[in-house]
């Protein structure tokens, strides 16, 4: 049975007062909030176990590497990944991002097509900019409708034999939209093209099955899932990663090195050049240990409720308009209000001590396709209540209030 | 009046409140009375781009002193512009270059002006004193 007030007791910081107020957190989009046991293990690493991986004989070293391979044995579970060498640690989404935009530069001539979504996020756009520059291959981008869905017939017509990677978030950031990943994966697999999943919004609210998705990339960050921030995953069908080239070159990612060759690791190691980030790489399976623990089931039924009474709640206000109104969405709810600047808002609030995000969202082409500046988007976690909304939804009537 | 008086007047203004609510409020009011930049002068050039709010603030001479107008699309921005313009237009550029925002700290604004905040008011206090050391120079 799923109770919130015991949830609410594993994270501290739920309990501190922001500008003389008990904290409301709806800025969980932007970053999750952390459990006392992740917290714990940052601490256990370094009080106990803190040495370099994969180097050393001694103890210590053998310690840490054991629970650095555990982690990603816990995240590959996680995923249901075939190999655990599928699962290469990065320092967040945008890097695992651009480490395969990267990789397909030794892929790609002039005339191929990279296709993205209007719903990126702009460290799912930027990158794949980039790679278009170096090799002449050419943009193509899924349009949305009004309701900020993909327009899946457009996807169709754009896709064709020109067209060598498809890379759409699985859940979008600014608007809370869950992509039909499943029919996106398979209709680009139907033209030969490689499939990337931004998966950072979706990973907080649910799990993926990688092979059930049959995606050719997963990559999701650890601090949007109660896990330290530095730290993330690229999950990579074995294929493609022995296809990719190494990102980064240093210690780690080697077999052997003279000064007339190298020749590189294996995978992961290939991938994982340097001292990683270690502890992040122990403790986001802390993270994820404690999640499964809470149950992803009871984490999607809850958070619906939530994403329910908050919608019910805000539409009371007059003059409000929810951007990101599909029928699957995550428990995320952007909007503005008639005449009123969401900068405006955010600062009001943030008196009333409720954390949200204003702004663009880092997606200003979904703002562009809107026509507006950005909006406020409180985003709920499992361990938000409908108390908290209730609160939420009186400061920004109050706000409403000061500013018309 | 010199910069430094108008900040204390302002700093005088703002004692009279005695929480948040009613100096945000003045704020506003604040925001309403700003001498808006002429349409003319709205342009990509005089936009100060902070990520959230925009900003934008026009400088002309007039007899050694320089007056400004400005507009932002948030209020609250609106509103401390309006404070800041009340301190520094029509005023020399040597005073304008000499001043500083330390009052801004001490009419519980100083968040406003930090540069981790995304709402354009760090670069417009630039601004303010290119323009100052733009006519300084002409001078």
């Amino acid at each position: 049975m799923f109770d919130v007030q015991k949830v609410r007791a594993d994270f501290p910081i739920l309990t501190q007062k922001v500008n003389g107020k008990p904290l409301v957190y709806f800025d969980n989009g932007a970053t999750s909030q952390k459990p006392q046991v992740v917290i714990d293990a940052i601490s256990k690493y370094y009080s106990e176990i803190n040495a370099n991986i994969h180097r050393g004989v001694h103890t210590l070293s053998q310690l840490a590497t054991d629970a650095y391979e555990v982690s990603r044995n816990t995240i590959q579970n996680h995923l249901n990944a075939k190999h655990n060498h599928e699962i290469i640690f990065t320092s967040g989404t945008t890097f695992g991002i651009n480490l395969v935009a990267n990789g397909f530069a030794s892929l790609l001539k002039a005339g191929d097509e990279v296709m993205v979504s209007a719903l990126e996020h702009h460290s799912n756009i930027v990158p794949w900019q980039f790679l278009c520059e170096k090799t002449g291959a050419k943009l193509v981008v899924i349009p949305i409708n009004e309701k900020g869905e993909l327009i899946l017939s457009e996807f169709d017509n754009l896709l064709s034999e020109k067209t060598k990677i498809v890379t759409v978030n699985h859940i979008s950031n600014a608007l809370g939209t869950v992509n039909p990943i499943e029919y996106i994966i398979k209709k680009a697999h139907g033209v030969g093209a490689a499939v990337l999943i931004d998966g950072a919004q979706a990973t907080p609210h649910l799990r993926p099955d990688v092979q059930a998705l049959d995606c050719d990339f997963y990559v999701f960050s650890g601090h949007k899932v109660c896990g330290p921030t530095g730290v993330g995953i690229l999950y990579g069908k074995e294929e493609w990663l022995r296809k990719l080239p190494p990102y980064q070159g240093g210690g780690e990612m080697i077999a052997e090195v003279t000064f007339e060759k190298t020749t590189y690791a294996d995978l992961p190691h290939k991938f994982e050049a340097g001292t990683p980030n270690i502890e992040g790489g122990i403790v986001l399976g802390t993270a994820i240990d404690y999640m499964n623990e809470i149950g992803f089931e009871n984490i999607a039924a809850y958070e619906q409720e939530l994403l329910d009474y908050g919608t019910k709640r805000l539409q009371e206000i007059e003059g409000l308009t929810i951007y990101g109104t599909s029928e699957n969405k995550a428990s995320v709810i952007s909007f503005n209000i008639d005449g009123i600047h969401p900068y405006d808002i955010g600062t009001i609030i943030d008196k009333l001590g409720i954390a949200v995000r204003t702004g663009h969202h880092c997606a200003q082409p979904i703002m562009n396709f809107f026509n507006i500046p950005g909006t406020i988007r409180a985003s709920f976690a499992f361990y938000n209540t409908k108390e908290e909304i209730d609160i939420f939804v009186e400061a920004v009537k109050k706000a409403k209030m000061m500013l018309s | 009046m010199t910069i430094k008086e108008i900040q204390e007047e302002i700093v005088d203004e703002f004692s009279m409140f005695d929480d948040w609510m009613q100096r945000y409020e003045y704020i506003i009011e604040l925001g309403k009375s700003l001498p808006l930049i002429d349409e003319q002068y709205k342009v990509e050039d005089n936009i100060i781009k902070g990520c959230q709010s925009k900003v934008w603030v026009h400088g002309e001479e007039k007899d050694g002193k320089i007056i400004f107008t400005a507009d932002s699309d948030a209020i609250l921005t609106k509103g401390i512009i309006a404070i800041l313009i009340r301190a520094f237009s029509n005023q020399s550029p040597k005073d304008i270059l000499d001043a500083n925002t330390d009052f801004i700290d001490e009419i519980g604004l100083k968040e406003h002006l930090s540069p981790t905040r995304a709402n354009g008011l760090v670069s417009m206090i630039k601004q303010i004193k290119m323009y100052a050391l733009a006519f300084q120079a002409k001078q």
